[in-house]
């Protein structure tokens, strides 16, 4: 049969641009100097390290001085949660987040329970937005951090950042939010946002992977949790990346000057899929039906388990998540599906499409081509039958 | 985040590993096993329709797993002269457990059938072996299997008594 090659997995991980690897090819063999050394080489790459801050900070509508470079989304988020906490354990040991985070800010928060801190972790509603009275009513006098997606990695739905960021701001608390998933498609802008702290990557936006940022609004008490050289103003030790810091701010700049053109085109490819998908009978949306990033789609397919799918799928070259790629390996059903108010059997039968660059109506209608028949036949040999208007219905009240 | 235990309701649950993690590549390797490959992308003895399943006239049948543990096997036998004759089955998971399914119902009626008396004996580690390999936290789709085939039968011989 034949095969294609069509990646719907955006959100796991993207490839990098060829601007993108153009602008960091300088910075291997040539331009390869250490930007704390006291020589030519070094402040060759001193300089390319500043321009690269320059150019982040300009896309978020920062100060230079407020950006820092880590070495991935994951390492921001422990460098925000663990650093913002440790600084301000004298104000409280309290902090909000919520049930459907990326393990690295959920893992975070548990490290630190472990260290005596106390987190809430906030129910969603059913489309996955965490609700503001529940904030409200989580914030204590000694809550020092609240830490919210911008958008959601495995269902798209994008958070109400900015009236959380109001609320955090009426009662004196730092808001980080990670915007790994964000970073490509949205606004950035911090104080549009109106954000204390910011994490983003590159992977996740056509530039390298094993490079990260963190935004720190000047003022902010953080701490580092890596120590030694003293880079990064000594919030984040270790030689940097030039190579890859290059790199992100290229990609960066690239998605944040295309993102409302790209938007636009991957909305369309996006909503063509969801309905043709939604047509199959016994299917449903995961996440909210607007507030959600435009290349993200996911879909439950209620009687077939999703790994079936995915390897029906990935033998004609179609390449799609159940979920998180970090969670796949192991067997529950998604958090963050069943955290909707889904139960876990169709949290098991949902499939995570995440469109990007490279993705084409001509892919879009390959998958509308093949996926129908092979629901179909995985249906055919399965003895599951939920009750879809149960599920629905009990979906319902979680409002 | 919920602790709770996601197999609770599964029959199976304390021979089931689900909790231990491995390397995703390991999965990759098994699954290109090409015995697997082969039962997965076609496998033996299933019903073509919903409708052929719903009419089908077996001399025992059982269903296992939990929809909420992501694994649900049903299985159909016709027995004749203690044989097993006939072996039809449904599977609700993974590419093992439809894989271990579609294998397990060629073990028991080559050759003329397995008599019921040695299929009773059949363990998670014979279609193992059979498939070629599992990793560890697969096994408990094979163990499903077994247990599926074991309830069929059992089904079978209270409905002969």
């Amino acid at each position: 049969m034949e095969t294609r090659d069509i990646y719907l997995d955006h959100a796991a991980t993207t490839y990098v641009l060829p601007e993108v690897k153009s602008a960091m090819d300088p910075y291997f063999c040539e331009r390869f100097g250490n930007p704390s050394a006291f020589n030519s080489k070094g402040l060759k790459a001193k300089g390319a390290l500043r321009n690269a801050r320059k150019t982040v900070a300009e896309l978020i509508n920062a100060l230079p001085l407020e950006v820092y470079f880590v070495g991935s989304g994951t390492e921001s988020d422990n460098l925000a949660i663990k650093g913002v906490a440790r600084a301000n354990k004298e104000k409280g040991r309290h902090i909000i987040t919520c049930k459907i985070e990326h393990h690295a800010v959920l893992d975070s928060c548990k490290a630190l329970e472990k260290d005596g801190y106390e987190v809430t972790y906030l129910d969603v509603d059913k489309y996955g937005q965490i609700r503001l009275n529940d904030l409200k009513k989580a914030i204590r006098n000694d809550t020092i951090l609240i830490t919210i997606m911008y958008a959601n990695n495995e269902i798209g739905t994008i958070e109400p950042i900015k009236e959380i960021s109001k609320i955090a701001k009426e009662k004196g608390i730092l808001f980080h939010t990670d915007a790994c998933q964000a970073g490509g498609q949205l606004s950035i802008d911090v104080k549009e946002l109106g954000v204390d702290l910011m994490t983003l990557n590159g992977s996740k936006l056509y530039g390298p992977k094993g490079i990260g940022l963190l935004y720190v609004r000047d003022g902010v008490k953080i701490e580092p949790i890596i120590h030694g050289g003293g880079q990064e103003k000594g919030l984040r030790s270790g030689t940097e990346n030039i190579p890859s810091i290059v790199g992100f701010a290229k990609a960066l700049e690239l998605a944040q000057t295309s993102k409302d053109e790209e938007s636009k085109r991957l909305i369309l490819l996006r909503d063509k899929l969801k309905k043709g998908l939604l047509e199959i009978p016994k299917t449903l949306l995961n996440g909210h039906p607007t507030e959600r990033l435009p290349n993200n789609l996911n879909i439950a397919f209620a009687d077939v388990e999703g790994e079936s799918i995915i390897l029906r799928l990935d033998a004609l070259g179609i390449y799609v998540s159940t979920g998180s790629a970090c969670t796949s390996k192991t067997l529950e059903a998604s958090y963050v599906v069943t955290a909707t108010g889904m139960p876990d059997e169709i949290a098991h039968g949902s499939v995570r499409f995440s469109l990007g660059h490279r993705t084409t109506e001509e892919d879009i209608d390959y998958v509308l081509d093949v996926l129908p028949k092979i629901i179909e036949e995985l249906r055919n040999m399965s003895p599951v039958e939920v009750d879809l208007e149960k599920i629905l219905e009990e979906w319902n009240k979680n409002e | 985040m919920s602790e709770k235990n996601k197999c609770e309701t599964c029959p199976v649950a304390e021979q089931c590993d689900v909790k231990e993690k491995e390397d995703i590549e390991t999965l990759r390797e098994w699954f290109y096993n090409e015995n697997v490959r082969d039962h997965f992308f076609n496998p033996r003895n299933i019903f073509k329709t919903k409708e052929e399943a719903e009419n089908y006239k077996a001399d025992g049948e059982a269903m296992v797993g939990s929809p909420a543990c992501g694994d649900v096997m049903k299985m159909w036998i016709k027995v004749k002269d203690g044989k097993i004759v006939e072996c039809k089955w449904q599977t609700f998971g993974c590419a093992s457990a439809i894989a271990s399914t579609s294998i397990l119902s060629v073990m028991v009626t080559e050759n003329g059938g397995m008599k019921i008396e040695d299929a009773l004996k059949l363990t998670a580690q014979d279609i193992v072996k059979r498939l070629g390999d599992l990793p560890p936290r697969k096994f408990h789709c094979s163990v499903l299997g077994d247990q599926a085939l074991r309830a069929a039968i059992k089904n079978y011989l209270e409905k002969k008594n």
